[in-house]
C-alpha cells in the first residue's frame, strides 16, 4: 500500500519535473528571441563598416566603438550630415521633458478622476463613468487631422504644450484605476479621515495615493513608455523639424531614412544610443513593475 | 436634528468635490479630443490642398469609398481600400500570435503546482521589447532584415551559402507583412502577459485547490475556471489591442528602405498621416478617412460591449446597485 503510494508519488513528481523542464526550455527560447535583435544591434555598433559588410552578425564585439562615436559627433564628415540629423543629448533631453511631464499629468489626473468617481456620489457620476468607458474606444489617430489643423490655427505647432497637456485626459488609465479602486479601496478610510478633520483633497493626496502606489507605479511606467515611444504626435506637430526640438525617435528615424549616411557602424550606434538609457532605466524599475502587478493582485 | 442637518450639509458639499475631482479630465478632454473630433468631422466636408476652405459636401467620402469619375479619385479609392485591408491583416496576424503566447505564459507563470525556475527573470526579459522605442525597433529590424546583401540576416545566409541571392525581406509583400506582425507581437506579448497575469493572480487560489481535489484536469481547470474569471481582463486586452491595431503606425510607416513607404504596409493611420503631412495638406481626404475609421471603431466597440454586457465588471456593478 505504502509502496504503491510512493510509486504514484514518484510518477507524479517526475511528470511535474518534465513539465517544468519543457516550460523552462520554451521560456529560454523566448528569452533568446527577445534579446537577440537587441544584442546584434549593440554588438554591431562596436564594429566598423567593412567588418559588418563582410559579416552581418557577430557575437563578439569589435573595437570600433570609440571610432563610431567620434564619427557620429564629427561635424566635418559630409558637411555635418551626422551632426545635423542626430544629437544624442538633445534627443534625450527633449524626450525626457515630454515623457516626464506627460507621465506625471496622466497618473495624477487619472487617479484624481477615478477617485472622484469612486468616493463621491453626485448626479452626473453615472453619466461620467459611462462616458469614460465609451470614449476609451476612440483612437487618438482618428482625431489627429482636426487636432493638427486646430493647433496650426492657434499657432501651437512647434511647441511642446500640445504634446504634454493632452496627457491629463487618459480614459484607458482612468478605466484601469477605476476597476482597481472599486476592488481594493476601503471607503471607510475616507470616512475615518473626515472624522479626523482631514480635508478632501488632502485625503486623496496623503491617504489614497499611498494605498494606490502599486497600481500607480505600473500605470506610470506604462504612461512613460507610451510617451517616450511616441513618434506619431511629435513628428506630426513639430513641423519645422529643427534639431533643437526633435525627440529621440525622430532623430533615429531621420538618420535611418537618410540614405547618404551609409556608415553601418554609425547607424547601428545611433539605434543603440536611443535604446540604452531606456533599457538601463527599465532594468532598475523592472522590480517595481513585477512587484506592482503582484501587490495589486493580493489586495484584489 | 443636529445629525440630519450635518448629514445634509455633508451630502451637498461632497457632491461638489466629486465634480471638482473629475473636472480637469473633462476640460482637457474637451479641448484636446472633443473639439478636434468635431473639427475633423467639419474638415471631412471641406476641400483639399489649396481649396481647403471650400465646402465639397460628401465628395471626399465618395472618392475614398467608391472612387469617382477621374483617375485621381480612383487612385485614392484604391489606396484607401488597400490601407483598410492592410490594417486588418496586420492587426489580426499580430493579435493571434500575441494572445496565444501571452495567455500560455501567463498560465504557466501563475501555475502553483508546476513552478518554472527564474520566473521573475523571464517576466523582466519578456517585457523588455515593449519598453524600446518603436522607431528604434523599426530601425533595428530594418538593419537586421535589410534587402541588400548587407542586411544582417542576408549576409549571414549568404556566408553560410544557404541562399545565392539576398532575399528582399522588406520589399516583398508577404514577408514584409509577416515581419510587421512578428515585430508587433515581439513588442507587445510581454505587456499582454503581464495584464493577463494580474487577472489570474486575482483569482482566489482556494478555487484551484477545490478543483484539484475534485479531480479537475489542467485543461478543464483552464477552460472552466481561469477563462471565465479572466473574461473581463481578456475583453480589456482585446479592446486595447483593437484600438492599438487601428492606430498601428510606427512600424508599418518606418519599415522601408528609400524614401517611400511600402504599399503592402500602408495602414489606415499611415494613410491619414500621409495626406495631412504635406506642404499643402490634404485635410479633406485625411479627415474623411479619420471619420470612416472612427465609425468602424465605434461599431466594433459597440458589438464587443453588447456581447459582453453581462460579464464586464463595471456594468455588472452598476446593475447590482
Amino acid at each position: 500500500m505504502a509502496d504503491s503510494y510512493n510509486n504514484s508519488n514518484k510518477a507524479y513528481r517526475r511528470s511535474i519535473m518534465l513539465h517544468s523542464t519543457i516550460r523552462f526550455i520554451v521560456c529560454l527560447l523566448l528569452t533568446i528571441i527577445c534579446l537577440l535583435p537587441i544584442y546584434i544591434i549593440v554588438i554591431n555598433s562596436t564594429r566598423d563598416t567593412a567588418d559588418i559588410i563582410a559579416n552581418g552578425v557577430s557575437f563578439l564585439p569589435g573595437g570600433s566603438l570609440i571610432d563610431n562615436i567620434s564619427k557620429l559627433n564629427d561635424p566635418t564628415i559630409q558637411n555635418g550630415a551626422y551632426t545635423d540629423t542626430y544629437n544624442v543629448l538633445i534627443g534625450y533631453r527633449n524626450s525626457l521633458i515630454i515623457a516626464g511631464f506627460s507621465t506625471v499629468l496622466t497618473v495624477f489626473f487619472s487617479g484624481l478622476t477615478a477617485y472622484g468617481l469612486t468616493v463621491y456620489d453626485f448626479k452626473l457620476k453615472k453619466f461620467a463613468t459611462t462616458f469614460i468607458l465609451a470614449i476609451m474606444m476612440i483612437p487618438t489617430q482618428v482625431v489627429s487631422t482636426g487636432f493638427l489643423q486646430f493647433m496650426v490655427k492657434i499657432k501651437l505647432y512647434d511647441n511642446y504644450l500640445p504634446l504634454i497637456l493632452p496627457a491629463i485626459a487618459a480614459p484607458a488609465v482612468v478605466f484601469f484605476m477605476l476597476q482597481y479602486m472599486r476592488s481594493s479601496f476601503p471607503l471607510d478610510v475616507v470616512e475615518a479621515a473626515r472624522i479626523d478633520g482631514c480635508g478632501e483633497f488632502r485625503t486623496f493626496l496623503q491617504i489614497a495615493l499611498p494605498i494606490f502606489k502599486p497600481a500607480f507605479a505600473v500605470q506610470a511606467i506604462f504612461a512613460f513608455v507610451a510617451s517616450w515611444n511616441n513618434y506619431y504626435t511629435p513628428s506630426m506637430l513639430l513641423l519645422s523639424g529643427k534639431l533643437e526640438q526633435k525627440t529621440m525617435p525622430m532623430m533615429v528615424t531621420a538618420i535611418l531614412s537618410n540614405d547618404k549616411l551609409t556608415d553601418f557602424g554609425v547607424r547601428y550606434l545611433a539605434i543603440t544610443l536611443s535604446i540604452i538609457p531606456v533599457v538601463v532605466v527599465y532594468l532598475i524599475l523592472s522590480k517595481y513593475i513585477v512587484k506592482g502587478v503582484t501587490l495589486g493582485a493580493v489586495k484584489g | 436634528m443636529q445629525a440630519t442637518s450635518v448629514k445634509r450639509h455633508k451630502m451637498v458639499s461632497y457632491a461638489k468635490y466629486g465634480y471638482m475631482f473629475i473636472a480637469p479630465f473633462f476640460i482637457a478632454y474637451a479641448f484636446f479630443m472633443i473639439y478636434p473630433l468635431i473639427n475633423t468631422i467639419i474638415l471631412s466636408f471641406k476641400g483639399n490642398g489649396n481649396f481647403a476652405d471650400q465646402w465639397v459636401g460628401l465628395q471626399n467620402f465618395q472618392y475614398l469609398l467608391f472612387g469617382g469619375d477621374n483617375r485621381a479619385a480612383n487612385a485614392i479609392h484604391n489606396e484607401f481600400m488597400n490601407s483598410l485591408g492592410n490594417t486588418l491583416i496586420l492587426w489580426a496576424g499580430n493579435f493571434v500570435v500575441q494572445i496565444v503566447l501571452s495567455l500560455l505564459l501567463a498560465v504557466w507563470f501563475s501555475d502553483v503546482r508546476i513552478k518554472i525556475k527564474g520566473t521573475g527573470f523571464f517576466k523582466v526579459v519578456m517585457y523588455l521589447p515593449n519598453i524600446i522605442t518603436a522607431a528604434s525597433v523599426a530601425g533595428m529590424f530594418l538593419m537586421i532584415f535589410g534587402n541588400s546583401k548587407y542586411g544582417a540576416i542576408n549576409s549571414l545566409l549568404l556566408s553560410w551559402q544557404s541562399i545565392l541571392e539576398p532575399i528582399p525581406f522588406i520589399n516583398d509583400v508577404w514577408s514584409s507583412r509577416i515581419l510587421v506582425m512578428l515585430i508587433q507581437s515581439w513588442m507587445w506579448f510581454g505587456n499582454t502577459m503581464l495584464l493577463l497575469m494580474s487577472g489570474i493572480f486575482g483569482i482566489d487560489p482556494s478555487i484551484y485547490e477545490a478543483a484539484d481535489i475534485d479531480g479537475s484536469s489542467g485543461a478543464n481547470t483552464f477552460f472552466r475556471i481561469t477563462m471565465p474569471i479572466l473574461k473581463p481582463i481578456f475583453i480589456y486586452v482585446f479592446i486595447t489591442s483593437m484600438i492599438g491595431g487601428l492606430q498601428m503606425f510606427d512600424i508599418p510607416y518606418l519599415l522601408h528602405e528609400g524614401r517611400t513607404i511600402r504599399p503592402s504596409l500602408e495602414t489606415g493611420a499611415v494613410f491619414i498621416y500621409q495626406y495631412f503631412h504635406q506642404a499643402s495638406p490634404n485635410y479633406g481626404y485625411s479627415a474623411a478617412a479619420s471619420v470612416i475609421l472612427f465609425v468602424i471603431t465605434a461599431v466594433l466597440g459597440v458589438i464587443i460591449y453588447r456581447f459582453n454586457t453581462d460579464s464586464t465588471a463595471p456594468v455588472k456593478k452598476r446593475k447590482a446597485k
